[in-house]
């Protein structure tokens, strides 16, 4: 007792290492923002491509790292969020990067009806019929004829160059609409990627994220001791589908090129994603971030190959399931105990000299 | 099957037509779901990659049917023991790794080898659509009441879909290999106490769940031409079957399998963009009505 009565416990989530970790990333996104003023055109196209992989990847990881809740129809979201984007600027004439967040909510407004019937799906099942659902998107998005049909259309020139964001960057530094255009692409998906990890995090930091692991680790157990499963389960459902249709929109106003069978592409927008976080580390932070840079790496090398590029992708996230199920980063992490972007709580016990 | 129009309206004729020729779709569908049915009550996986497998096994007997000249029925049976093979080593080399209480190592694992044998055949068999020998048996049909006549093709289909399906259930509740497969189902530490070999009971599983493939992929490849993208629609046809049916009974996967196909039937009459639509519809209906599917056996 008098030992215990010295002694102060507390819980923590961060440590020096994840204080030094926040310096170094703000110090990057810095970096980062200042690369197009140095930088050639071809590796603003590539991070932009990064950027948008990674906001896909850590919303995927979210809802199937945390949540369990595993799917493999969030091209349902990409593709939604993509033709919300073309529908608004083109039949309803809006700015483009207004409509990026229209797109946004467009997705979750759906996403909340919709996770009332797949949620009936448990766990594989709920991954097959989340593809069903992107399915019935794509068939029906495909029979409306203003926004090309089956076979797609294109934003016309007006909407992709005459954007205020665009005349701006084109007016302060200088360059033409089509450098300008990148620029102003590649920084506003640096603030979507940007964003949607301080999000994340924040989210796996507060209450809520507490329930998503109580969930993840055991999910009885975390209904009994009071976490309201489905509430969470549809709020971090609802949240991701804001996340796809947000950067769907943003992929789509980049290609400025449109077609059902390209949005809703389970290649794309979900197999890529999932192996970029799978092969990086699923239900860490830091994973999808090693795993975007192997992706991109492997896509530098391989892509010139075709389909054996995606044989390659496929048979690595087979092996990395097979003998790393953690992936590269949670295989490190756990070796080597280093958590740069912590959220679990640790106890930490101070004062206490008589303690043995 | 007769196009129809509004203005046309439904006349009794169409209307059996649409029936008739969607049961008999259902038959081919029921054929690509049951070994998805079948691996997923013995053990509990979800197999992403099956449609992909059923398009190896249709290459397999295209392969084996032009290798060996003993026409395409001697393909296939080439082809089944291949198929039980591949079968029997994915499980044992893969799945059995994966398997456990986590859901999400054995659902990528599958979606991961579904990536690699799409764009695997993509690499070896080219983009092109094959489509077996049918040796002029898709153009026959039998001449029933009004006019109608149904395609030999498909009721062959349905009749190896029903034979598939009974011969599945014989080896499921009357040998000892059933009574392995439903003691490892219902609970596998107490099945192995009894001395039976959960990982051999699940590789034997999944091969005869690669020979029901091979058996679908038979008639997929004399009714319709054939690439190596079109694996995961046959995995959704044989998903929506499994739960539209119900989990657990082959009859109802068999059910499921008929009330897509008539869907999809019906869809394709209206319009024909619409028979993949109205088919996805029905299945999300009928989830919304009937969470557990219209004959549900197992629990899960």
């Amino acid at each position: 007792m008098s030992v215990l009565a010295h002694q102060r416990f507390s819980a923590a989530t961060g440590t020096r290492l994840s204080a030094i970790a926040g310096v170094g990333a703000l110090a990057l996104v810095a970096l980062l923002a200042a690369l197009p003023f140095f930088a050639s055109r071809g590796l603003i196209q590539d991070l932009f491509l990064v950027f948008s992989l990674l906001a896909l990847a850590q919303y995927w990881n979210l809802l199937a790292g945390y949540a369990g809740l595993v799917s493999v129809g969030q091209q349902a979201f990409v593709g939604l969020g993509a033709y919300a984007l073309f529908a608004s600027t083109m039949l309803a004439g809006l700015d483009p990067v207004l409509s990026i967040l229209i797109a946004g909510a467009v997705a979750a407004i759906v996403a909340w009806p919709v996770a009332l019937v797949v949620f009936r799906l448990k766990n594989a099942y709920f991954a097959v019929g989340t593809w069903v659902v992107a399915e019935v998107f794509r068939l029906v998005v495909a029979q409306i004829k203003s926004l090309g049909g089956g076979t797609g259309t294109a934003l016309p020139k007006s909407v992709t160059n005459d954007s205020a964001l665009i005349s701006l960057i084109a007016h302060v530094t200088g360059s033409r609409t089509p450098a300008a255009r990148d620029m102003a692409a590649y920084w506003l998906a640096l603030v979507v990627v940007v964003l949607t990890m301080a999000l994340v995090y924040a989210l796996l930091r507060s209450k809520r994220g507490l329930a998503l692991s109580a969930i993840r680790d055991n999910e009885g157990a975390a209904g009994s001791v009071g976490v309201n499963l489905a509430r969470t389960k549809l709020y971090v459902y609802v949240v991701c589908a804001f996340g796809a249709g947000l950067t769907g929109a943003l992929i789509y106003l980049q290609k400025a090129r449109i077609s059902p069978d390209a949005a809703f592409s389970v290649t794309d927008w979900t197999a890529f994603v999932l192996f970029i976080v799978i092969i990086g580390g699923i239900a860490t932070i830091e994973g999808p971030i090693v795993g975007v840079l192997i992706f991109w790496l492997l896509q530098d090398q391989l892509a010139a190959f075709g389909a054996w590029y995606l044989m390659i992708l496929g048979a690595l996230a087979v092996c990395v399931m097979l003998f790393f199920p953690e992936g590269v980063w949670g295989a490190l992490a756990h070796r080597y105990d280093i958590h740069l972007f912590p959220f679990r709580r640790r106890l930490v016990v101070s004062g206490g000299k008589g303690a043995t | 099957m007769l196009p129809i129009s509004v203005d046309e309206g439904l006349t009794l004729t169409t209307l059996i037509d649409i029936l008739v020729q969607g049961i008999l779709l259902g038959g081919l569908y029921a054929l690509f779901a049951a070994g998805l049915s079948l691996i997923f009550g013995v053990m509990r996986l979800v197999n992403l990659a099956h449609g992909d497998l059923i398009v190896l096994a249709a290459y397999l007997i295209l392969v084996a049917t032009n290798a060996l000249g003993v026409g395409v029925v001697g393909g296939l049976a080439a082809a089944i023991p291949a198929m039980f093979a591949v079968g029997y080593l994915l499980q044992r080399l893969l799945f059995n790794r994966v398997l456990g209480k986590d859901i999400l190592p054995p659902l990528l694992t599958s979606f991961g080898l579904s990536i690699f044998l799409q764009n695997g055949m993509l690499t070896g068999f080219s983009a092109d659509s094959r489509r077996l020998p049918a040796g002029g048996v898709e153009t026959l049909s039998v001449p029933i009441v009004g006019g109608l006549a149904i395609g030999v093709l498909p009721l062959l289909t349905f009749l190896a879909a029903v034979c598939v399906i009974v011969s599945m259930n014989q080896i499921f509740y009357r040998t000892a290999l059933g009574r392995g497969f439903r003691a490892v189902s219902d609970d596998p530490v107490t099945a192995q106490l009894m001395g039976i070999d959960n990982r051999q009971m699940f590789a034997i599983a999944m091969g005869i769940a690669m020979v029901v493939c091979a058996i679908a992929a038979f008639f997929l490849g004399l009714r319709a031409n054939f690439d190596p993208t079109i694996g995961p629609a046959r995995l959704i046809f044989a998903f929506e079957a499994v739960i539209i049916g119900g989990l657990g009974s082959l009859w109802g996967t068999l059910a499921g399998g008929v009330i897509l196909g008539v869907a999809q039937t019906a869809g394709a009459a209206v319009d024909p963009e619409w028979q993949l639509l109205v088919g996805h519809l029905a299945f999300l209906f009928v989830l919304v009505l009937k969470p557990r599917g219209l004959f549900p056996r197992s629990a899960d």
